[in-house]
């Protein structure tokens, strides 16, 4: 027998490790399909919270027949995760986008799918799908429509004589009248609002964030006159900060931590399941003579990679799931979480949005819903963020930060219609 | 020890002089390429895969990195020529008040964690060192938090010790002599997301430095606290003054820096602590977290925020040079 001496087995241990190591780079995990008839694709989604929705996709992709599809369900930071993606070859070829964003578009990252939306573009929601739209053509196709809006507890608010607040006055008045040692009057996230308000507020005061012809929308004194209401909830210390979870939770608002909760309208089943008829919502109430209730919406909207090899079969395969199959929308919409179907027509049919506070929210959302829009840039989010976070905490003045935002958007307005 | 004949490279006589004498057979290329006892190839064997995910993961990133710092490289890592801005984004980077906010932020931090990690860990250290009993099970305890992740303890400390509502253990406690609760990261005013930030940090890591203490503080010769003792020196803060405490200096100008470079790289705790789905605020943005916002978030200004990595990684390497100068980093103990 063969003597094993030291040299030979690191040798052997060394040849191993650089053929385990070549066999690692060599292979690389795309999510794509290994077999099955037809093209492969790979079809990212984020990951819904709502348990049955990661099958129900998968059972969508196995009935499409001309391609075989692979789902990713990808946890974590979903859209910073899509972007780096797209930046290489080893992407999706269709995914769901939290846009597509203008840079996006505009950097050519993903394909027109003008053609695959016209036959039915007038049946989408039309505030979802505006933001999709640049230069005429349609970039990404609205999956399910989610909205943001105001809960409240009727028996607390009943309690303290306060009314449902139809004005941002009555909401700051009575969401101080509702706060106590034990709980709060307003829960608009642990960090005050800033996070989720985004261009509510303004909207509210009858403003807007970029306006139709394309100019900043709230270069006006009436934003900070109705940023400074905000800031009262927070000096007044109405507001449920530092919650276990956050605004997106219904949690803090049903187990009582507070007497209104400004949250989506997935929360609702929950809080119904929770409270009873102990609930009714509203949109963010309007301020100032101008203004108008309001209330967000949005939608996650398919998208196709231009680095994809099979663009074709991939707008094909969209199109069929996202314009086609109006079950599977449907489905997709209601079965699983509680979203508004981006289609018109499929909402109008929905049994379930059609009674009691979800017959409210659908209302909202078709008189009061406005949508981030295109040219609402990351850079401005996050210096309108910064600029209300200082206002809302450390009580800055709230002209001045406003218009370093004003400042900050006429760049970016700038920036991006050169291009 | 060796086992035997078959250890015959053990020894590593050298023998390519004689294989060059007159009588040796002339080398081949591949002998010469592969060395005397392929000694070449098997140093490339080891080393060099490594070495290619260090070129590959490391200095090719670095090197476009800085190309792309002059590009305007929004959603791309592959710029045009239209696309070169040259200085542009270092300007525009250098007048960011986000930016320069993040490095106030940053100062502030270190200001904070490294006199408090240093305090703490030198006083876990002596506290240790003079136990008599369980010394190891005690240095394990205050070891083993180096072990946890820094986003395992910044959720615990978010949801469980220093969430703002009234069942918090902060709050619990504080609640027990009759204060109102306090919502402990979103309160500006007084800041005491601060609180949060450096305690989570300090359970981290003055373990570890509690260690490099401990190591520093075995080096030191019992007989120099014997002649202080014979010289009236008081036990207590007069030994460790003058004799503890300088014996030390070469650990705590190690930690010291250490300390400095760590607070650099802050990002994990603040993130975790302090982000949500729907941004970060600005009062508490270290450098890295307003990088990655800049570059790797869905903003995708790869070539601003290369911009920023440059000029960040400069910073880091003038400051530490010039700690290690200051503090006489490997000059020799007189």
């Amino acid at each position: 027998m063969t003597e094993i001496n030291r040299r030979r087995l690191l040798a052997a241990g060394g040849g191993a490790a650089l053929a385990a190591g070549l066999a690692t780079a060599c292979g690389s995990n795309t999510g794509r399909g290994s077999g099955g008839s037809g093209p492969a694709l790979s079809q990212w989604y984020h990951q819904y919270g709502e348990p049955g929705a990661q099958q129900a996709v998968k059972r969508y992709a196995a009935a499409y027949r001309k391609a075989n599809v692979s789902v990713q369900w990808r946890p974590g930071d979903y859209d910073r995760q899509t972007a780096a993606a797209l930046l290489t070859d080893s992407g999706p070829d269709v995914f769901e986008a939290n846009g597509p964003l203008l840079d996006q578009i505009q950097g050519g990252q993903v394909v027109d799918l003008t053609a695959e939306v016209e036959p039915v573009k007038d049946d989408f929601h039309q505030a979802v799908l505006a933001p999709k739209i640049w230069q005429d053509k349609i970039w990404g196709i609205p999956q399910v429509v989610d909205m943001q809006l105001l809960y409240y507890r009727k028996s607390l608010l009943k309690k303290a004589g306060v009314r449902p607040p139809q004005t941002l006055d009555e909401l700051v008045d009575g969401a101080k009248k509702l706060s106590g040692k034990k709980s709060k009057g307003l829960f608009l996230g642990n960090d005050g609002g800033v996070g989720v308000l985004g261009g509510t507020p303004l909207f509210a005061a009858g403003l807007s964030l970029i306006t139709a012809d394309g100019k900043v929308g709230f270069d006006d004194p009436a934003a900070a006159r109705t940023l400074g209401k905000i800031r009262q909830l927070y000096a007044d210390k109405s507001l449920l900060l530092g919650a276990p979870t956050d605004w997106s939770d219904p949690a803090a608002f049903i187990q009582g931590l507070t007497a209104m909760q400004w949250s989506g309208l997935w929360a609702l089943p929950q809080i119904k399941k929770a409270l009873g008829d102990d609930f009714g919502v509203l949109p963010f109430p309007k301020d100032g003579s101008g203004g108008k209730p309001s209330v967000q919406v949005g939608a996650y909207g398919s998208a196709v990679s231009a680095r994809s090899s099979r663009k074709a079969e991939a707008k094909a395969f969209a199109k069929w799931l996202w314009v086609d199959r109006t079950d599977y929308q449907q489905d997709f919409a209601l079965s699983y979480g509680f979203h508004i179907p981006a289609r018109i027509s499929l909402a109008k049919k929905a049994r379930q949005l059609r009674s009691g506070p979800a017959a409210d929210a659908v209302r909202f959302s078709a008189d009061h819903g406005y949508a981030e829009p295109l040219l609402w840039t990351t850079a401005d989010r996050t210096a309108y963020q910064d600029a209300l976070s200082r206002i809302i905490k450390d009580g800055a003045n709230p002209e001045s930060e406003l218009k370093s935002v004003v400042r900050k958007v006429n760049a970016e307005l700038q920036r991006v219609k050169k291009k | 020890m060796t086992t035997g004949g078959t250890e015959e490279a053990v020894t590593d006589v050298p023998a390519p002089r004689a294989a060059a004498g007159p009588e040796a057979a002339p080398r081949s290329p591949g002998t010469r390429w592969l060395g005397p006892q392929r000694r070449n190839l098997w140093f490339w064997v080891f080393v060099g895969p490594f070495a290619i995910g260090l070129g590959l993961f490391t200095y090719v990133p670095l090197v476009w990195s800085v190309y792309l710092s002059f590009f305007d490289a929004h959603n791309t890592v592959s710029p045009s020529g239209s696309d070169f801005v040259g200085l542009g984004n270092y300007t525009a980077m250098l007048s960011d008040p986000a930016f320069l906010g993040s490095l106030g932020t940053f100062a502030l931090f270190t200001v904070f964690i490294v006199p408090a990690t240093y305090a703490l860990s030198l006083a876990l250290a002596l506290m240790v060192n003079r136990l008599r009993f369980a010394q190891a099970f005690f240095r394990s305890v205050f070891f083993l938090p180096t072990a946890c992740s820094y986003v395992v303890a910044s959720v615990i400390w978010k949801l469980s010790v220093f969430n703002g509502v009234r069942f918090g253990l902060a709050n619990t406690v504080l609640g027990w002599f009759g204060t109102d609760q306090t919502a402990w990261l979103s309160t500006t005013h007084p800041p005491w997301y601060w609180l949060v930030i450096v305690t989570v940090r300090l359970w981290l890591q003055a373990g570890f430095y509690m260690i490099l203490f401990l190591a520093g503080l075995q080096r030191i010769s019992p007989q120099l606290y014997e002649a202080a003792a014979m010289d009236g020196a008081r036990p207590g803060w007069q030994v460790f003054r003058h004799i503890t405490f300088p014996q030390l200096r070469a650990t705590s100008v190690a930690v010291v820096l250490l300390l400095v470079i760590n607070a650099f790289q802050a990002f994990d705790e603040f993130y975790n602590l302090l982000s949500d789905a729907r941004g970060y605020p600005p009062y508490a943005r270290p450098p890295l977290v307003y990088l990655y916002y800049t570059a790797l978030g869905q903003d995708q200004n790869l070539g601003l925020g290369s911009a920023g990595a440059v000029i960040l990684a400069l910073i880091i390497a003038v400051a530490t040079v010039v700690q290690a100068r200051w503090f006489g980093l490997g000059r020799k103990e007189e």
